[in-house]
């Protein structure tokens, strides 16, 4: 089986990996998004405390 | 003081809420006036083919009565929030179950009644047959309490939100589905020349669930949303 | 030695447990996840009905199981949460919800890419696909009520109430789609009709576990976000060497 052939997927290239490459894609977003959100979370508890210090 | 009997505490609440309803008239017609409109916006929109309006008739009748007890729900526990009568009923030595079951079944007579009444008249703009809008009926007699008790819980939850309208929609309507489906379901099976007592009894198999439970969790709802 | 169980379920020594987790779930969800795929496109034959269209199920029936699965797990913690009062497991519910809808997605997607080839269709109103659509709706208002109100504690408990109905209401609502799918005629082409070769079943099941790892990395990372944003003010938070 050539490298053409296998991403040909027998015609069914469009639908194979439009589904694995959506999944991905889903995935690599929801990282993204749960390593921002972490990153503000600790980013508040700083401001909070600077806040605190202040006092 | 002599304690109130379950029944006639139940008789007290439906009393008090649908003296308060007849207060503002107003608001029922707006509900029905909504279901005629959403109903007879379908063959505007499709076309006024009567062969394909018949078969549509049962699903849009039921999505519209879906709709249409949407609409009244969120006042169902608002106004008596806003005014602190809630909180003497959460005070109040009787169940808030029973109490909350009161609320339920005066909120069907004033917006799934009338739809329930209208209905067939409405059906009669799609050509239904007699027996097809008797079924009709029947569903919607089983089905559009169901709808207020489901709607309770919605309503409860989301007491005091801001933007709870939408909000009540999307949590409440998912959980309708199967009262639209065995509703619809039973209208097609009689045009279709089936028995209809399977739908029916299935509609009627989830009142009495929902007769059984929503109550108790509408008043918990209640409970978590005045803390 | 007497083990307690309990010392876990305070969020400050969680916060800490979560982030040592993370990695052992991580690393084995990106490893099976490249022997799921290897097995999915190398190994497995190319099927008799479908062509190479099928692979798709490698990742669509994985998704499937865990939106589901998620759904009852996080209804579980949310139920925990307002029974116990047990701050931890709230939290958990919240965490899981965007990673359940998440693969609710997925599953509705895939499941739109299989069906244009097989059925002709992007959406046919199966049974199954139906419910799944309707489970997404479900996540949906969990996680809309949960971030409409501003407490937290009576969001939390909201939410559980909502997801226990929700989840009492699933067998109901699946029960009742198949039924009107039943009523009218739906698709004849099943996803695992037709035998499946051992290869097959190697591929989905190493991805199911890869799919499940992944959502419990995810799931733990966000719950140590959310650790943080409750207990902003607590002394052991401000001691945290991650803040420094």
């Amino acid at each position: 089986m050539s490298v053409a052939e296998f991403f040909n997927m027998g015609g069914y290239a469009f639908y194979v990996w439009g589904s694995y490459g959506v999944t991905l894609l889903v995935f690599v977003v929801e990282i993204l998004m749960v390593n921002h959100k972490r990153k503000i979370a600790l980013q508040e508890v700083r401001m909070m405390r600077e806040a605190g210090e202040e006092l | 003081m002599n304690r109130l009997s379950i029944i006639n505490l139940l008789v007290l609440v439906v009393r008090r809420d649908l003296l308060l309803a007849m207060r503002r008239r107003a608001d029922v017609l707006t509900i029905l006036v909504f279901f005629i409109l959403i109903v007879s916006l379908f063959p505007l929109g499709v076309g006024p083919e009567m062969d394909m309006l018949r078969k549509m008739a049962p699903g849009v009748l039921w999505v519209a009565a879906l709709l249409a007890s949407m609409l009244s729900l969120g006042r169902l526990f608002s106004a008596d929030y806003l005014d602190g009568t809630l909180e003497q009923m959460m005070l109040a030595p009787q169940s808030l179950s029973v109490l909350v079951l009161g609320k339920m079944i005066s909120h069907w007579v004033v917006s799934g009644l009338p739809l329930v009444l209208m209905a067939p008249v409405l059906g009669l703009q799609f050509d239904m047959s007699p027996e097809a809008l008797l079924v009709l009926m029947l569903g919607l007699l089983l089905g559009t309490p169901v709808l207020s008790m489901l709607g309770a819980i919605g309503a409860a939850l989301t007491l005091g939100l801001r933007g709870g309208g939408v909000l009540l929609s999307l949590l409440v309507l998912p959980l309708c589905i199967p009262v639209l489906i065995f509703g619809s379901g039973a209208v097609e099976a009689v045009s279709s020349g089936l028995s209809v007592t399977s739908n029916l009894s299935l509609i009627a198999a989830l009142l009495m669930l929902c007769l059984v439970f929503t109550p108790w969790v509408t008043a918990q709802a209640l409970r978590i949303s005045m803390e | 030695m007497a083990i307690n169980w309990f010392k876990y379920s305070a969020p400050s020594t969680f916060y800490g447990l979560a982030g040592k987790l993370v990695p052992f779930f991580a690393i084995p969800a990106a490893v099976l996840f490249a022997i799921g795929m290897y097995i999915g496109f190398f190994v497995a034959p190319v099927d008799a009905v479908q062509g190479e269209a099928y692979r798709i199920i490698f990742i669509h029936v994985p998704a499937s199981i865990l939106s589901m699965f998620l759904y009852l797990i996080m209804a579980g913690y949310a139920a925990l949460g307002l029974i116990f009062n047990t701050r931890l497991s709230s939290m958990m519910a919240t965490a899981l919800a965007p990673t359940g809808a998440l693969f609710a997605f997925i599953s509705l997607w895939t499941g739109a890419l299989w069906g244009k080839p097989m059925w002709g269709a992007w959406w046919v109103w199966d049974a199954r696909l139906t419910s799944e659509l309707i489970l997404l709706f479900l996540y949906f208002g969990f996680i809309a009520l949960h971030a409409s109100i501003d407490d937290p504690r009576r969001a939390d408990r909201a939410a559980a109430l909502l997801a226990i109905v929700g989840s009492v209401n699933v067998p109901i609502i699946y029960f009742s789609v198949k039924w009107w799918n039943t009523l009218h005629q739906g698709s004849t082409i099943k996803f695992t009709g037709t035998s499946m070769h051992i290869a097959m079943q190697q591929a989905m099941f190493v991805t199911l576990l890869a799919c499940w790892m992944y959502a419990v990395a995810v799931a733990l990372v966000r719950v140590r976000s959310i650790i943080l944003d409750r207990e902003r003010t607590t002394q052991w938070v401000s001691e945290l060497k991650e803040i420094a």
